[in-house]
């Protein structure tokens, strides 16, 4: 270590609130560090048998019909590509709003999620459909931001990102950590950028929108690593912690999102506090949606369920889900067909 | 309604073609017990299942003379590949009728389906499977060239896991060229008795395993038979201390798989989350009815507090209930007489001072069942740290240093397994060494595969079931020095 490396580790980071109450005031990069590296190991094969002894709860009949509407509601309908349109935005928003047109009592999901530049046009469309409280009270509208997916780029450029779209009128920013640094173990840049990013969401009236912190635990590689990411991310100030981005493989896993659930559920020990959950991305099936149900259920209870404290980041789910669900309402199997594309 | 109140979702007993009542399987057929007959139940419900013929002394006989019959006339003249496919027909049967199996398992021993599905039953296929792929190859055993056969094996099983512990005594047995008399145990005869069926389907030679049902004279009947050749048991230190005074001096081959008061070490640097897991599937795992089970927890005392609170909440989260429901982890006690054996001890345990925390759960208003329970606060020299329960009964003990932790783990009469916890690959090795246990397992417990050796030391038993090892039991060594 040379003498700036060593000046550096020994600066105090920027004061986020649960990292000084849990770590003290003399927050530095050691500190942090010392304390990650502390975290109890995770053994893979343990915790890999854990989750598959979950992934074999049976759930049927109205344990079932229960669970599909409640993945419904903890949905984050999700459209994040280089061809998204206002238009495209515009149906993604009519189908969370009305998921099944057959159904009026199908749930509205929890929010949809869309690049930055298109927070504008979710933001018209479910204004559209009423007005800015009952907005509020339903449908969320979820930005991606700080360079996602890959997260290489300067602070600059990840802060305007974010503030521009909270701008805009997203109530929820999902930004992604800079897995650069954290591999090489620069663990203070990691957590600086995620305070800045925090402040990045707050509003001009001193509200904030509600930050998830996305891992890409598919390019972290270990469960200590994610174990260690989720610590960092909710000491700086995450309300959520969220698996992926969906555009790396792999992406959320049943393992990777209980280790998380345990995180979790060790913070809320340790200091009372409900931090959320998201696995995002691969989940397509309502059988593997409801495995997750189980392992949030099983692991920090039931009162996890809700969409303030536990997301799915998904596309094709919905459509399974409501197949499943007529399949439920009228005993026979419909189709593709019979549910909207978008 | 709450997620968690997950809805019924019960195997259907449907699969099941049970008679009223079955005979004793001798000689290829089901024929009438001479004893009286006895009934076995469901210990879930206390219902009656099926009527079992029960084997008097002369229905001994005659099940060891249509073994010596048939191990004179044809078992031991089949090559060992004829013995092979015998033996891989017989694992396929039990793969196409698994879910039946693992239903009859449930129903008559009350563990949980998910384990007999998932672990009683493909364990049974494969301890056939791999054995069948022995039958031909035992000149590499290690036994010398064409190492031979005994002749006629008694086998004597327990009711903790009926089916498995059959294939772990027979699959060997026949692969090596014996003929095989075997009693289940009196309380869980049922997957035997369809296991005969099979044996039917698969067309074995009529007399290559006999299935006599019965109780403990039966089973001494058939030890003491003065033309079997081998006798293995599994079961109580108790008996098998009865069994080896009197074959003592007789020239059976002796096998013993006895009991065991295992030491589950938790060290503080352990994968903390999955060393929870691994003690609970290490004692709550078929309902503590395990011999190797992680029935001590030795714990490190700085991590003491944590372990404890930490497996208290995942205790209350365990489903105590119908064993063939499918989202049930915590099945019936066997018997009425090992559910009183558990209570008293427990309630040992608790007037010789140490702390007794037991789950919260809502038990059946029929049937026999034990909540999962701690005890803490125990001291080496209780009576439930150092005998076996055979239940849902975990002893919570500490230990300050490595060196404490083994001293503590090898202080018991028994020495059948052991467990160690910890995420440093050095200190499994250098612990696992000192460990006078048969088998060690390192951040898993309760695992188990047919290529891997099981057995124990001391009060445990001797000999080993299971891999190469377990061969030398039924197979009399041709090496140099060998008794010719």
């Amino acid at each position: 270590m040379n003498a700036t490396e060593h000046a550096a580790a020994h600066t105090a980071l920027a004061p986020a609130e649960r990292a000084l109450d849990l770590i003290g005031s003399d927050l530095t990069e050691t500190t942090l560090r010392l304390h990650l590296e502390g975290l109890s190991g995770v053994d893979a094969a343990g915790l890999e048998q854990r989750a598959a002894g979950l992934a074999t709860r049976s759930i049927k009949t109205t344990s079932k019909a229960l669970a599909l509407d409640t993945i419904i509601r903890l949905i984050d309908l999700t459209t994040l590509e280089g061809a998204d349109t206002p238009g495209k935005v515009h149906s993604l928003v009519a189908k969370a709003m009305n998921p099944d047109a057959t159904d009026a009592t199908v749930p509205r999901v929890a929010a949809v999620c869309v690049y930055g530049d298109m927070v504008p046009y979710a933001v018209e469309a479910l204004g559209a459909a009423g007005t800015e409280s009952q907005r509020h009270e339903g449908i969320q509208v979820a930005a991606v931001a700080t360079a996602f997916p890959s997260g290489r780029a300067s602070l600059a450029v990840k802060l305007a990102d974010t503030s521009e779209a909270v701008a805009a009128g997203a109530d929820e920013i999902d930004m992604v950590i800079d897995r650069g640094a954290f591999l090489s173990g620069r663990y203070g840049l990691v957590f600086e950028q995620i305070v800045a990013v925090k402040e990045a969401c707050r509003r001009p009236d001193g509200s904030y929108a509600h930050l998830k912190v996305i891992l890409e635990t598919g390019e972290l590689a270990t469960y200590d690593n994610v174990r260690r990411a989720s610590w960092l991310a909710i000491l700086a100030g995450a309300d959520f912690i969220k698996t992926s981005t969906g555009k790396v493989s792999p992406a959320a896993t049943l393992p990777v999102t209980l280790l998380m659930l345990e995180v979790v559920r060790d913070w809320h020990r340790l200091t009372g506090e409900r931090i959320g959950v998201k696995p995002a991305g691969g989940i397509r099936s309502s059988k593997d949606a409801i495995r997750y149900l189980v392992t949030v259920a099983e692991t920090v209870g039931e009162e996890w369920l809700k969409p303030e404290l536990f997301r799915f980041g998904a596309s094709s789910l919905l459509n399974d889900v409501l197949l499943q669900r007529q399949k439920l309402t009228t005993g026979r199997y419909s189709g593709a067909d019979y549910v909207t594309m978008d | 309604m709450g997620f968690l109140e997950y809805a019924p979702s019960p195997e259907s007993t449907a699969i099941l073609h049970l008679k009223k009542s079955y005979g004793l399987f001798i000689d290829g057929e089901f024929r009438k017990g001479h004893g009286k007959a006895f009934v076995t139940i469901s210990p879930s419900t206390e219902e009656r299942i099926a009527d079992i013929a029960n084997a008097s002394e002369a229905d001994v006989d005659a099940a060891v003379k249509a073994a010596r019959r048939a191990y004179e006339r044809t078992w031991s003249k089949l090559s060992g590949a004829d013995r092979g496919k015998y033996l891989f027909r017989i694992a396929r049967l039990v793969q196409e009728r698994a879910r039946e199996l693992a239903v009859a398992e449930s129903l008559d021993n009350g563990k949980p389906i998910k384990e007999s599905r998932d672990v009683d039953v493909p364990l049974v296929a494969a301890w056939f499977f791999y054995y069948a792929g022995w039958a031909d190859k035992l000149d590499y055993a290690g036994l010398g060239p064409a190492p031979a056969s005994l002749g006629v094996a008694a086998q004597v099983i327990p009711w903790n896991f009926p089916l498995l512990m059959l294939a772990w005594k027979i699959a060997p047995a026949l692969a090596a060229g014996n003929t095989v008399v075997i009693k289940p145990a009196e309380t869980t005869p049922l997957s035997a008795l369809i296991f005969a069926e099979i044996l039917q389907q698969a067309e074995l030679p009529p007399g290559v395993v006999n299935i006599i049902t019965g109780a403990g004279d039966t089973g001494s009947a058939l030890v003491n038979h003065p033309d079997v050749n081998k006798v293995a048991f599994t079961g109580s230190t108790e008996v098998g201390r009865l069994i080896a005074k009197s074959t003592a001096g007789s020239g059976k081959k002796l096998t013993l798989e006895l009991g065991g008061k295992a030491a589950n070490i938790v060290f503080d640097d352990a994968p903390i989350e999955e060393a929870i897991e691994g003690i609970v599937n290490g004692i709550f795992f078929n309902q503590g009815h395990v011999c190797c089970a992680g029935s001590r927890l030795l714990v490190q005392e700085n991590v003491h507090d944590e372990v404890v609170d930490r497996l208290k909440t995942r205790l209350s989260t365990l489903r105590l209930g119908d064993p063939l429901d499918k989202n049930t982890d915590i099945g019936a006690i066997n018997s009425r007489a090992q559910l009183d054996r558990i209570r008293e001890l427990s309630d040992i345990g608790e007037s010789e001072g140490a702390d007794r925390w037991t789950a919260e759960c809502v038990i059946p208003d029929k049937g026999f069942w034990f909540a999962p329970t701690i005890f803490t606060n125990v001291e080496a020299s209780h009576r439930i740290a150092r005998e076996e329960i055979f239940g849902p009964v975990l002893s919570v003990l500490t230990f300050r240093t490595p060196a404490e932790a083994v001293a503590k783990a090898n202080n018991t009469p028994y020495g059948l397994s052991a467990g160690i916890w910890t995420d440093k690959g050095s200190k499994i090795l250098a612990v696992a060494d000192q460990l006078r246990a048969g088998v060690v397992w390192a951040n898993t417990f309760n695992r188990f595969d047919p290529s891997s050796p099981f057995g124990g030391y001391k009060e445990s038993g001797y000999g080993r079931e299971g891999g190469r090892h377990g061969l030398a039991a039924y197979l009399q060594s041709s090496g140099w020095g060998a008794k010719r």
